[in-house]
């Protein structure tokens, strides 16, 4: 029974990644087989919730008004979890429609400097003037607009309203300043305990910290770049690690963070490791990419694209990698918990919240790993592209 | 793709890059570095102390080596000694033996030679005390035989007698 439990799980959380990645990567939604309804009760409910948002973009764009089903309201809840906002919000009363959270700053660059609270926007709802200028937040981007707010779209039912330059203190922008914070907190105090002499071992939590720089240092950084030059790289590896591993870990508490999982983050890092590799690559590395030793001429020629490609595409798979498997975990968590309220009907309270519960906890341990191995991967893999990046080769290179 | 690069947001890559850059820098100055050399430091002294260790426990073998090898040496110096010294005794005993004998020897013949001579000149006073005495015996003879002129007479004539033989 465990094992089938299991596997439904196994097979749950599949269909659910599965449907919030196919969801962002098409936005003209995709129906879903109509037969897969038919399938096992339980699976069927879980695929109905997923198929019943992928609807949801189409139902947006066209402004379909009335009372949203539940499903539509866990995939809304996922959508909007997934994505940035303006303001922390902690939970919300349904009916009152009040958000219990705090504002954040918004920062607009749009013929000067324009700063005000989100609280403004009123989550949407009202259009902010500044200086002759108004804004309105919409779907959780600000638009230009006239007095009224009218917003305009195109055959694709994307806003062709003009976006102002944004530098505003969002909910990522502020998790990611936390996130700092506690980076600062914990590894100056790491810091601090070393300058008595290195033979002060570090007490209380850095004590736990120590072992993790260790395993940065000696399972990424010296094998992949090798003893002699590891250390130039380790102030960014261990940045990237520490600062991947805790948002990922904090992205699993109730605050709610998804910083890894929003592509600007993973892109700004990915970049991060794309640049510091080029910049330190020496001339093997460039003359391996332009010009191949030890084959002939034409192979040269067409392996010199090819070696290009390759170097772009390696910062590409980190972006990638981070970001999709951060959103699919917690599109998968919010599914799990969202079983609570949707089976509600099918289980009763008790076990519809028994299931929940098991399944989401099981989920949250596995993504506890999937945050240390995220972080890991990433930094391993940067690592090992500085690692080729400065690699001497001292062998012959007609070997090659 | 196109939800995807709609959701890139620029502000959020732009605080994130700097961010990042702080984090690598003013902890890389503050934190990073100081904990990556004190980690090294610290392992290059263990791995000192434990050359250091190494080396003492290898010393103190040497020394161990050495002595038992300044024992073994001492021990065999010993036995020499003690050897040489039993040959010594060996030897002076069958010295003294030999030269015992020897004494011994010559004082027997200087004892035997002493008795001899005593005996000679015993046997040479012998002969002249016996002599002595017989021509005292004799003298005491020829006084009484010779105390008359006729026995004078007689004797002389005899004598004579043996001269004309002669």
């Amino acid at each position: 029974m465990v094992t089938l439990k299991k596997s439904l799980n196994l097979l749950a959380a599949v269909i659910f990644t599965a449907s919030s990645v196919f969801s962002y990567a098409q936005s003209n939604a995709q129906t879903l087989g109509e037969s897969v309804q038919e399938t096992e009760q339980s699976l069927g409910e879980t695929i109905n919730a997923a198929e019943v948002a992928d609807h949801e973009h189409e139902a947006e764009a066209e402004h379909v008004a009335g009372e949203k089903s539940q499903a539509e309201k866990v995939q809304d809840h996922i959508t909007h979890h997934l994505a940035d906002d303006y303001s922390f919000i902690f939970f919300s009363d349904e009916e009152t429609g009040k958000h219990y959270g705090f504002s954040l700053p918004v920062i607009l660059i749009d013929n000067g400097l324009k700063v005000f609270m989100s609280s403004e926007f009123d989550y949407g709802n009202k259009v902010v003037e500044k200086d002759g200028q108004h804004y309105k937040l919409y779907h959780g981007k600000i638009y230009k607009t006239d007095a009224e707010g009218t917003i305009s779209y195109d055959e694709a039912h994307h806003p062709t309203n003009e976006k102002p330059l944004d530098f505003s203190i969002t909910k990522n922008v502020a998790s990611l300043l936390f996130t700092t914070v506690l980076i600062f907190l914990m590894f100056l105090s790491l810091a601090k305990t070393y300058k008595k002499g290195p033979n002060n071992l570090p007490k209380g939590f850095a004590r736990a910290l120590e072992p993790m720089v260790l395993y940065v240092r000696d399972e990424m950084a010296v094998p992949n770049i090798g003893k002699d030059k590891y250390k130039k790289f380790m102030p960014y590896l261990l940045s990237v690690f520490f600062l991947i591993f805790l948002l990922n870990l904090l992205g699993l508490t109730p605050l709610g963070f998804n910083v890894t999982g929003s592509i600007s983050v993973t892109a700004c890092l990915a970049i991060f490791t794309f640049i510091i590799t080029q910049f330190s690559a020496n001339k093997d590395y460039w003359k391996h990419m332009f010009w191949m030793p030890g084959v002939p001429v034409p192979m040269k020629i067409m392996l010199a694209p090819i070696e290009i490609l390759g170097a772009l595409i390696k910062p590409f798979s980190l972006m990638v990698r981070l970001f999709a498997n951060i959103t699919a975990g917690h599109s998968v968590v919010f599914g799990l918990i969202a079983i609570i309220f949707v089976m509600k009907e099918a289980l009763g309270t008790a076990g519809a919240v028994g299931i929940g519960f098991f399944l989401s906890t099981f989920l949250v341990i596995l993504e506890i790993l999937v945050a240390f191995l995220q972080a890991f991967i990433f930094t391993m893999l940067s690592s090992l592209f500085i690692g080729m990046a400065v690699a001497e080769h001292e062998h012959d290179e007609a070997h090659h | 793709m196109d939800k995807l690069i709609n959701d890139f947001g620029f502000g959020l890559f732009f605080w994130q890059f700097i961010i990042l850059l702080v984090i690598v820098f003013i902890l890389g100055k503050f934190a990073w570095k100081p904990i990556v050399n004190a980690l090294e430091a610290r392992e290059e002294g263990i791995a000192d102390a434990l050359a250091a260790a190494e080396n003492a426990k290898r010393e103190m073998a040497n020394l161990k080596a050495d002595n038992e090898k300044l024992l073994a040496e001492a021990r065999a110096e010993r036995d020499a000694l003690i050897k040489e010294a039993r040959e010594i005794k060996e030897k002076m005993l069958a010295d003294a033996k030999a030269e015992g004998e020897a004494v011994g020897e010559k004082m027997i013949s200087q004892a035997k030679a002493t008795i001899e001579s005593e005996k000679a000149a015993a046997i040479v006073e012998l002969k002249t005390q016996v002599s002595s005495i017989s021509i005292e015996i004799a003298e005491k003879l020829l006084k009484e035989e010779l105390a008359n002129t006729e026995a004078q007479a007689k004797l002389v004539e005899k004598m004579l007698d043996d001269v004309k033989l002669n």
